[in-house]
Parts: C-alpha cells; sequence; structure tokens
C-alpha cells in the first residue's frame, strides 16, 4: 500500500532528491510549495519516475491561510500520511545586520510557518493513529555562530518545537524524526566557498530513508556532523564567545 | 544567481580550467542566467579534452536540469531537461520496456552532451547516432525557449547535432526511445587472436550491439588480438550490481606503466575461456563498464590522459593496423582500447561518425604521448579517416577543417545563432572553429 506525502518545500534541492527516492517506492505525493509552475514539472518528473500520484499545491510559509487547503486535501487519501518540511530560508548574515527587518521573514520561513502548519496537522495524524512527520533542521541550530545566528536561532527553535511535538505525537503511534544536516550542495550553499564534510542531497535522502526504517528521532547526515556538533557544543562559552567557526 | 570559482577539466584531466561557474535548478532560473550572461552550458563533464571548459570565463552547470517532463507510450517520445543523464533514463525505463536508442559508453553522459557531440553507442553499425534519434530540442535564449526540429530549422537542426554547443543553450530534447524486451543483456564474449580475423568478425556480426576490447600492447601475430562482445537486450532476473566504487586519489605515475599494463592485459585476455562464453549482465554493467568505478580517471595521476580516437572507412583498415602497430611498438597504450565497427550514422555538420572502423585508445598523459598522437592523427588524415572531438585535447585548426567537410556549413549556422561567440569555449578557441567572428 502505498503511502501518502505532505512535501513542504518540495522544490528544494533536498526535497527534491527525496521525492524522487519517494517516487521510485511508489508513494502519493502533494509537492507544496510557492512556484507551482516548476511543481507541476516536478509531478510530472516524479510520475515519470513512478509515483502513484504527483500534485503541486500552492504553499507559502509566511501565509497561513494556504495551510488548511493542504491538510484537507491529504486527509482524502486512505492509507498512511506523512509528512516531511524542507522548507527555511537563509540570507547572508550581513544582510540582516543592514535589515533586522529580515530576521522576522527567517523565523517565519524556517520555524513558525512550519511549525503552525505542523500544529494543524497534528490532531489529523492522531486521528488517523500512525504516519511519520520529517522535520528538517540545521547542525547551525546547534550553537548559535557570528557566521549566521539568525539562521541558526530559527532552526533551533523548530528543532525544539519538533522535539516537543514527538512527546506529544508519539503516544499516538505517530513518529517525528528531525534531521540535521550539515552542509549540502544545494543552491543554498553554492558559491558560498568550500565548507567541511559537505554531502549531497542524494546522500541526505538515503539517510533519511535508512532513519525511517528505524524510527529515529533525530539524525544527523553526514553521520560525522553528530560528533562534530558535539565538540562544538562542549566547548565552554568563554572560550567559544572568541572563536570564530 | 551566483558564480563560483572554480577549478575544473573533462575527463582526461590533461587540461584544466579556471573559471566561474553556475548551476539552476530550474528552467527559469536558466532563462534569466542567458538573459543576463550568455555562457557555454556543461553537463557531467564526460567528454574528455577542452569541449566543457571555458577558462577565464564562464559556464553553465546543467546538471540539475535533469527532470522527466513528458512520455508518450504509443510514440515513445520522451522529453527531458539536457543535465538529465542517459545513464539515469536507462535506469528508470528499461524495466518499462524502453532504453535511450543510442548509448554511449558512460551513463553518465548527460542528454545535452550527447546532442552537443552527436554521440554513438555500442549499436551505431544500425542504429546511427544519438541525434538520429531526436526529434526536437529547445534552445534557451533571452526571450524564452525556442523549440527547434529538423522541420522547423533544417541548418540549425544540423549545426546543434554534434555542434559543440555553439548555437545555444540546449534546455530541453525530445527523444525516441527504442523498445527493450527488458533490463538486462545476454551478452557473449569471444577471444580474438588477431587484427584479421577482429575485422572478419566485426564485419560479419549482425549483433544488436557490438563492441571489442583490444589488447594494445600485442605484437606481431597477436596485433589487435582481444575480446568480442555481442549482445541482445531482453527479460530476466539477474543480481543487482554491486554497490560502486571509488578511486579516492590520484594513483601513482607508475600505476600504469607498460610493463603493468602488458601484465593486466595479458590477464584480462585469459579472462574469457578459448572457446568464448554467454552470460546474461544488468544493463548498466554492459553498457557503462566503467561507471561503477567512480573517478576512474585518477587512476592516470595526476597528468590525467589523452583519448584518442579515430574512425577510418571499411577499405582503408591497412591505416587502422599501421596505427595499432605504432601503438603497440611504442608500449605507452593503457588497457583502455576499443574497435567497433561504425555505420554511416550522423545527424549533424561536425558528426563524427562515418561507415567504417573505429578505435580509441587512451594514453597516460607522459612525455612523448603528444608525438604519437600527432603520427596517428597523420595517418588517420591520410586515409581520409576523422577524430572524435568529444576526446580530443590536442588536434589542429587545419586538421579539424580538412577532416569535417561540412564545416563551413556549421560555422556559418553558429556565427547566425550566436554572433558575438559568447558561447565560445576553450575547445573551440584551440581549434579556431570560431576564428571568422
Amino acid at each position: 500500500m502505498s503511502e501518502t506525502w505532505i512535501i513542504l518545500g518540495a522544490s528544494s534541492s533536498m526535497a527534491r532528491a527525496f521525492i524522487r527516492d519517494l517516487a521510485a517506492r511508489g508513494d502519493k505525493l502533494l509537492l507544496a510549495g510557492r512556484n507551482l509552475a516548476t511543481l507541476e514539472e516536478l509531478a510530472q518528473d516524479c510520475k515519470l519516475r513512478g509515483a502513484e500520484l504527483a500534485e503541486p499545491i500552492a504553499f507559502d510559509a509566511r501565509d497561513p491561510g494556504c495551510f488548511g487547503a493542504i491538510i484537507t486535501r491529504a486527509d482524502q487519501e486512505t492509507g498512511v500520511l506523512n509528512a516531511a518540511v524542507f522548507v527555511g530560508s537563509m540570507p547572508d548574515q550581513s544582510a540582516i545586520d543592514a535589515d533586522p527587518a529580515l530576521i522576522d521573514g527567517t523565523i517565519t520561513d524556517s520555524f513558525t510557518g512550519p511549525a503552525r502548519f505542523l500544529q494543524m496537522l497534528a490532531p489529523v495524524l492522531e486521528t488517523r493513529g500512525n504516519g511519520m512527520i520529517i522535520g528538517v533542521g540545521s547542525v547551525a541550530g546547534d550553537r548559535g555562530r557570528i557566521a549566521n545566528y539568525v539562521y541558526g536561532a530559527a532552526k533551533a527553535g523548530f528543532a525544539t518545537y519538533l522535539s516537543g511535538l514527538r512527546n506529544r505525537l508519539g503516544r499516538s503511534g505517530v513518529h517525528v524524526m528531525t534531521v540535521k544536516p550539515g552542509p549540502v550542495d544545494t543552491a543554498m550553499t553554492w558559491g558560498l566557498g568550500k565548507m567541511p564534510f559537505m554531502t549531497t542531497p542524494e546522500a541526505v535522502s538515503a539517510d533519511i530513508l535508512k532513519a525511517m526504517k528505524k524510527r529515529r528521532n533525530v539524525v544527523y547526515t553526514a553521520g560525522i556532523w553528530r560528533l562534530v556538533m558535539l565538540v562544538i557544543r562542549t566547548i565552554p562559552e568563554p572560550v567559544f564567545k572568541k572563536m570564530s567557526i | 544567481m551566483r558564480w563560483k570559482n572554480a577549478e575544473y577539466a573533462g575527463w582526461g584531466r590533461a587540461l584544466q580550467a579556471n573559471g566561474e561557474l553556475t548551476r539552476p535548478e530550474a528552467r527559469s532560473a536558466l532563462k534569466k542566467i542567458v538573459a543576463d550572461t550568455p555562457a557555454p552550458a556543461i553537463g557531467n563533464r564526460r567528454s574528455y579534452g577542452d569541449a566543457c571548459l571555458n577558462t577565464d570565463g564562464k559556464a553553465i552547470d546543467m546538471t540539475r536540469l535533469d527532470k522527466f517532463l513528458g512520455f508518450d507510450p504509443e510514440t515513445g517520445v520522451l522529453t527531458v531537461e539536457a543535465g538529465l543523464s542517459l545513464g539515469e533514463i536507462a535506469r528508470i525505463m528499461a524495466p518499462r520496456g524502453w532504453l535511450p536508442a543510442v548509448m554511449p559508453g558512460t551513463g553518465f553522459a548527460t542528454v545535452g552532451g550527447a546532442i552537443g557531440h552527436d554521440v554513438h553507442g555500442k549499436n551505431h553499425h544500425g542504429a546511427g547516432s544519438f541525434g538520429q534519434h531526436v526529434q526536437a530540442f529547445t534552445l534557451m535564449t533571452a526571450a524564452g525557449e525556442t523549440r527547434v526540429t529538423a522541420d522547423s530549422d533544417a541548418a540549425l537542426f544540423k549545426a546543434t547535432m554534434g555542434g559543440l554547443g555553439q548555437t545555444g543553450v540546449i534546455a530541453s530534447a525530445e527523444m525516441r526511445l527504442a523498445r527493450c524486451k527488458g533490463d538486462i543483456v545476454t551478452v557473449t564474449e569471444r577471444r580474438v587472436e588477431n587484427f584479421d580475423e577482429y575485422l572478419g568478425l566485426l564485419d560479419r556480426s549482425d549483433a544488436t550491439y557490438s563492441v571489442g576490447w583490444i589488447d594494445a600492447t600485442a605484437k606481431g601475430a597477436s596485433l589487435g588480438r582481444g575480446i568480442l562482445e555481442e549482445a541482445e537486450t531482453g527479460a530476466g532476473l539477474v543480481p543487482p550490481s554491486k554497490p560502486s566504487k571509488t578511486i579516492p586519489r590520484d594513483a601513482p605515475g607508475f600505476a600504469l606503466s607498460s610493463p603493468i599494463v602488458k601484465l593486466f592485459n595479458a590477464a584480462y585476455f585469459r579472462r574469457v575461456p578459448s572457446h568464448g562464453r554467454s552470460m546474461v549482465k544488468p544493463i548498466n554493467e554492459f553498457f557503462f563498464p566503467l561507471d561503477r568505478i567512480h573517478d576512474w580517471n585518477r587512476l592516470y595521476g595526476k597528468r590525467g590522459f589523452h583519448q584518442f580516437q579515430c574512425v577510418v572507412p571499411l577499405a582503408e583498415a591497412g591505416a587502422l593496423r599501421e596505427i595499432l602497430t605504432r601503438i603497440s611498438d611504442s608500449g605507452r597504450a593503457s588497457p583502455l582500447a576499443v574497435i567497433k565497427r561504425m555505420g554511416p550514422g550522423r545527424a549533424g555538420y561536425m558528426s563524427f561518425p562515418m561507415e567504417g572502423y573505429t578505435l580509441a585508445v587512451d594514453f597516460p598523459n607522459r612525455d612523448g604521448a603528444e608525438r604519437l598522437i600527432k603520427q596517428l592523427e597523420d595517418i588517420t588524415a591520410e586515409a581520409k579517416g576523422r577524430i572524435y572531438l568529444a576526446k580530443d585535447s590536442l588536434s589542429s585548426r587545419d586538421r579539424v577543417r580538412a577532416m569535417y567537410p561540412e564545416f563551413d556549413k556549421w560555422a556559418a549556422e553558429v556565427a547566425k545563432a550566436d554572433p558575438d561567440g559568447a558561447l565560445a569555449t576553450d575547445m573551440v578557441r584551440r581549434l579556431g572553429l570560431r576564428d571568422e567572428i
């Protein structure tokens, strides 16, 4: 029985690799995002790659008015219903320094928008009594750094939210998984210079699928980042505040 | 759209470029790039020389424009974005009974690259070149995508097939797939003892797919010995391919030195029993044997390698023997040497194929390799053959113009399509292909 997926931010580089893997399993995909023309092409791509169903649906993290329609549409499908959240935005820290108002959008895109959506979805999944939510955070959320602490703060908020949601939904048989990618070779990181332990969207997708089988709670990808962030988190604040990493 | 400064190379790695790259993920982004900063498009950089390089300039990495856009099971016409690889098409479509009508020796080649070089495959004698199965393509301009067919603009169509990307950025293509019974092949391998036997077998082969490995170190009575592979697609169940391996770093220079290559080739020849054998394999193992070893070009070390590939007319088999003799006498060949009989099929003015025999041999980039390759080119030219620009890194202006009789028609179309030379690449400059602009 094929499963149904709501994919928020379906045209992001990471989501594209993931939906192709889901398509190969023959799943049903609701591709949510802002650019419907691009999503229409992605839906066609997914269908040709084996998806039982793939349709574009309008989603904007900054417009909660569109959330309800997505959930209603998804709830029409029988079988297991899952959701994966790939939305987020990362303006340059320097741009935020110049225009602090950018903080609001960053927090909405990466944290409060998707959190509000999941908050509406939660009772639906509780009623259905199964399914999985995959939330993509970032290692940047594990500790605030000079280079991108607003983006990091948004992702940290989202990770804490997911932790609480996991605590709640686990009681109803719904699993919530937090994915924390390190740098991934995407449009977002293109041209930002050489980054350590960079991985690919395809590898991230493979890691997510593997972790889904094991019903892991928090997954780092590439796996080395669990260790790296453990070290970074244990650096005492008096030392850390003088570092630029 | 962000650009990043990068060092990059073709598959041979003997030639390198330093320039700015961008990588759009949607054709709408590609349109903006082409409007702002028209630049040559590059794919997975599986051409060997400098066809995919633009030193001190810009280039558009097309590999994330890799969507399936549509498929008509009635006609078998598949529409895809140009950055999609042929191996991915085969992987998805073969279980449903369809294959790209023409597949080159690596599945990493993109559709755009396959058009830009009008590539051929192991079935060229029957199926012709890649471009002959392309029904239409779109070129991206500042105004949007323009669809081109052989009927809408025959000259532009022919100038684009094998046209080294000089007529515009290819954004998508409609290609006619070929029916296959499934995603396995039945392969028959047989030892071939010498050059004459090889030509005889190639001439008589009626297999859909055929290709010959040749031991380019063998001399005298064994000159031109090798293993002929003939194959047909079929349905069935075989164990899936083992996971691919990666060559983690450049090999030292002696890894492919003459004695080691000789030993390897002798063992490889005896791999097949003297009475031959038949077996079934997953399609990718037959069509793309080296793709399972990622970055195998690193085996040639930091300096990289050159590949020489020529085709000579059927009547000039003597020239091919001469070429093989020179190669084996030089002791410079690597284990990678391939012979095949080609049919006349070609789709563009600058397409490589002609009816005859084609030979491809890799040479580690060491002192003297260049001189040897020049000699091989001389013999090819004398035999009225030609060299393959997808492989070339050493040829010259006059030589290429003499080998490609329709060069002038190509140049005229290119001058119309890209009057400012914004799409020129290192290869185009090295070979003076657009000197008139």
